[in-house]
């Protein structure tokens, strides 16, 4: 196995790109786009152990990785392995479905602003979940079982069902990107108008409920919630990953991609499906986290140069801010708000920050 | 003008051999038919352009040829094998296609758009390999694009990036080009300096060209073969002295005109004197 670094042709800087060829194996690596996913794992890796340790029982780093690795003290090993962990691995799955989805949606766009915060997907997702909470939240034993089991599957249905009806609105012999977020803002409003009219219709006990799963919160994850999203994960990523090389050429547009030989009806229903599904599984586990969608891809494309989101940045910074916010939340800030309300006033003004500090536009 | 340096492969009969044809096709956006019931047939190694008014079909029938739109009825055939069977990939190979104002992603260098050109070639293994980079290589300092190699594409000029597409291209290797409006949006001495790398294009490197153009002009300076359309029926094709005659400028564009040889080529120049009707 040797790896072998060469230069261009003449003419041609040789910096930030290298070239790997391992066997039958090649490949193109650029230096930043290679150390960020890196920064971030490393990064994540930090917030996260912090995170275990904080709360209201708070633990030491060190025997928060002792019981990690099975040989902390029995109670520390309850609260870190039961229920802090859970917590925190939900939101790191979040976190990167999200990014990921983001990333996937923004350049099979080719608009940042389009996102399954603004296409409505996570409006739809909520509207179906709110009704699940109000109309299931009756005392009938059928209708506590429809909303102890119901709210991740409806939520996931709710998702799906809403990017079906984007997708067929927005379809005319192809996507367009406006046309796209057009529809997507116009759903929006309608699924949070449903949500705003459920909620009016509800006791105040579902209100509230509903209003705190509705800001997106990871209180009183447990493994039960970790466990499906993380299989879905697990099918999802790598299929999104493959899609990389694809989505570089279709961000060309259609003729173009089609020209270099991408069948593009295919690659397109794959990566949209794919975000969706990401965006609608994160919404039923920990409910709608606005923001980190929108905000992160573009925070990660200026972080590591070149035209597009880097999917695997992008991926693990969304868990990066979400497990971030989740932590301010838990022990900065003076009462526990949930992570969804975090994420918005940390992404914002950072991507505020890198529009105005950085030379690029906004495409 | 430069003689052509590649000889073309023949067929039987010993006449260059049909490379790309359009055979009936019928062409419709919805219900809409722009092209009815039209043959052209692009044999290997030839330059043609084609010219007519704007909306009569001659970029349909591009993206036709180009496999981007299915005719609802005939067929376009490359090497023999109707288009529509052979799969997007195999046609990437050996046809090459640049629609007009094509679109590249903000923040994309020069060396990446180039890069992609080679996407037909490559794997999910194979990324970039030593061929992928010396024709990538080879097509940047071809096209004198290699010192902007590492510059954005939209912070290039027009004329700059028109000549970045064509780099991506060539860098795609394919023995067809079909080219939809290259010279769009460039002042006079930018189109000259595109069409220029076109025909070198054809005469170097030895690649069938077909040209969608309105400046009739350089159409007849630079193409071998002209084809002219009107409401997406053929009218008239053959040499730019067959086809750019005052009777022909009249049918097709409406056009009262003188025509004289180019001083320059000695191709038929067109001298409008107004519009007819």
């Amino acid at each position: 196995m040797s790896t072998t670094i060469t230069t261009r042709g003449p003419g041609v800087r040789t910096d930030r790109r290298r070239v790997v060829r391992i066997g039958p194996v090649s490949g193109v690596v650029r230096t930043r786009q290679l150390l960020l996913p890196v920064v971030a794992l490393v990064a994540l890796v930090l917030v996260s152990a912090v995170s275990l340790g904080r709360g209201d029982y708070p633990i030491g780093l060190a025997d928060v990785l002792r019981t990690l690795v099975g040989i902390g003290d029995p109670t520390q090993q309850f609260v870190v392995t039961q229920l802090r962990a859970p917590r925190i691995v939900v939101g790191v799955l979040v976190g990167l479905a999200l990014g990921l989805s983001g990333a996937l949606i923004q350049t099979f766009a080719r608009n940042p602003l389009a996102s399954p915060d603004t296409l409505g997907i996570n409006a739809g997702a909520s509207a179906a979940a709110v009704a699940v909470i109000v109309v299931g939240g009756g005392t009938s034993g059928a209708a506590q079982l429809l909303g102890g089991l119901g709210l991740p599957v409806a939520a996931l249905v709710g998702g799906l069902l809403t990017a079906l009806l984007i997708f067929g609105l927005a379809w005319r012999k192809g996507v367009d990107g406006y046309r796209l977020v057009l529809v997507g803002v116009g759903l929006s409003s309608v699924g949070f108008a449903a949500v705003d009219w459920l909620i009016t219709r509800s006791t105040i006990t579902d209100a509230a409920a509903a209003t705190v799963w509705l800001t997106g919160s990871l209180n009183a994850r447990t493994w039960d919630q970790a466990w499906p999203l993380g299989l879905v994960l697990v099918v999802l990523v790598p299929v999104a990953l493959a899609c990389s090389r694809q989505l570089g050429v279709l961000q060309f547009g259609e003729d173009t991609a089609r020209a270099l030989g991408v069948r593009v009806g295919a690659a397109q229903a794959v990566v949209v499906l794919v975000a969706v599904a990401l965006a609608a599984v994160s919404v039923a586990a920990a409910g709608p986290i606005q923001f980190v969608a929108l905000v992160v891809p573009q925070v990660a494309v200026r972080l590591a140069g070149g035209s597009r989101p880097p999917l695997l940045a992008s991926a693990l910074l969304g868990a990066v801010l979400v497990v971030g916010s989740d932590l301010l939340a838990r022990t900065v800030l003076p009462v526990a708000l949930p992570v969804g309300i975090v994420t918005a006033v940390v992404g914002a003004p950072y991507l505020l920050w890198l529009l105005v500090r950085g030379r690029r536009a906004l495409s | 003008m430069t003689a052509t340096l590649t000889k073309p492969q023949l067929d039987e009969a010993g006449a260059p051999r049909v490379r790309l044809a359009a055979e009936q096709v019928r062409l419709a956006y919805g219900e809409n038919v722009v092209v009815d019931g039209l043959d052209l047939a692009l044999t290997d190694g030839s330059f043609t352009a084609i010219v007519g008014p704007n909306g009569c079909g001659k970029s349909t029938l591009l993206r036709a040829l180009g496999r981007l739109l299915r005719p609802t009825s005939g067929q376009v055939v490359l090497d023999g094998k109707p288009i529509a069977r052979t799969s997007t990939r195999e046609v990437a190979k050996v046809l090459g296609m640049l629609p007009q104002t094509p679109i590249a992603p903000e923040g994309l260098t020069v060396a990446d758009l180039v890069a992609r050109g080679r996407h037909p070639h490559q794997s999910w293994l194979r990324q970039w390999s030593r061929d992928d980079e010396d024709v990538v290589a080879e097509a940047l300092s071809w096209t004198d694009m290699a010192e902007f190699a590492d510059r954005p594409v939209d912070a290039l000029s027009g004329g700059q990036r028109q000549r970045a597409w064509i780099s991506m291209a060539l860098a795609q290797g394919t023995d067809l080009l079909l080219l939809d409006e290259p010279t769009t949006y460039l002042d006079l001495s930018h189109q000259i300096d595109v069409l220029e790398l076109v025909e070198r294009l054809h005469t170097e490197r030895g690649r069938t060209v077909a040209v969608v153009l309105h400046d009739l002009n350089l159409a007849a300076r630079y193409a071998r073969r002209l084809v002219a359309m009107k409401d997406g029926v053929l009218v008239a094709s053959g040499t730019p002295a067959e086809v750019l005659t005052e009777e022909l400028l009249a049918e097709v564009f409406d056009l009262e005109a003188r025509v004289i040889p180019d001083p320059v080529s000695g191709t038929p120049m067109v001298v409008p004197v107004r519009r007819l009707r």
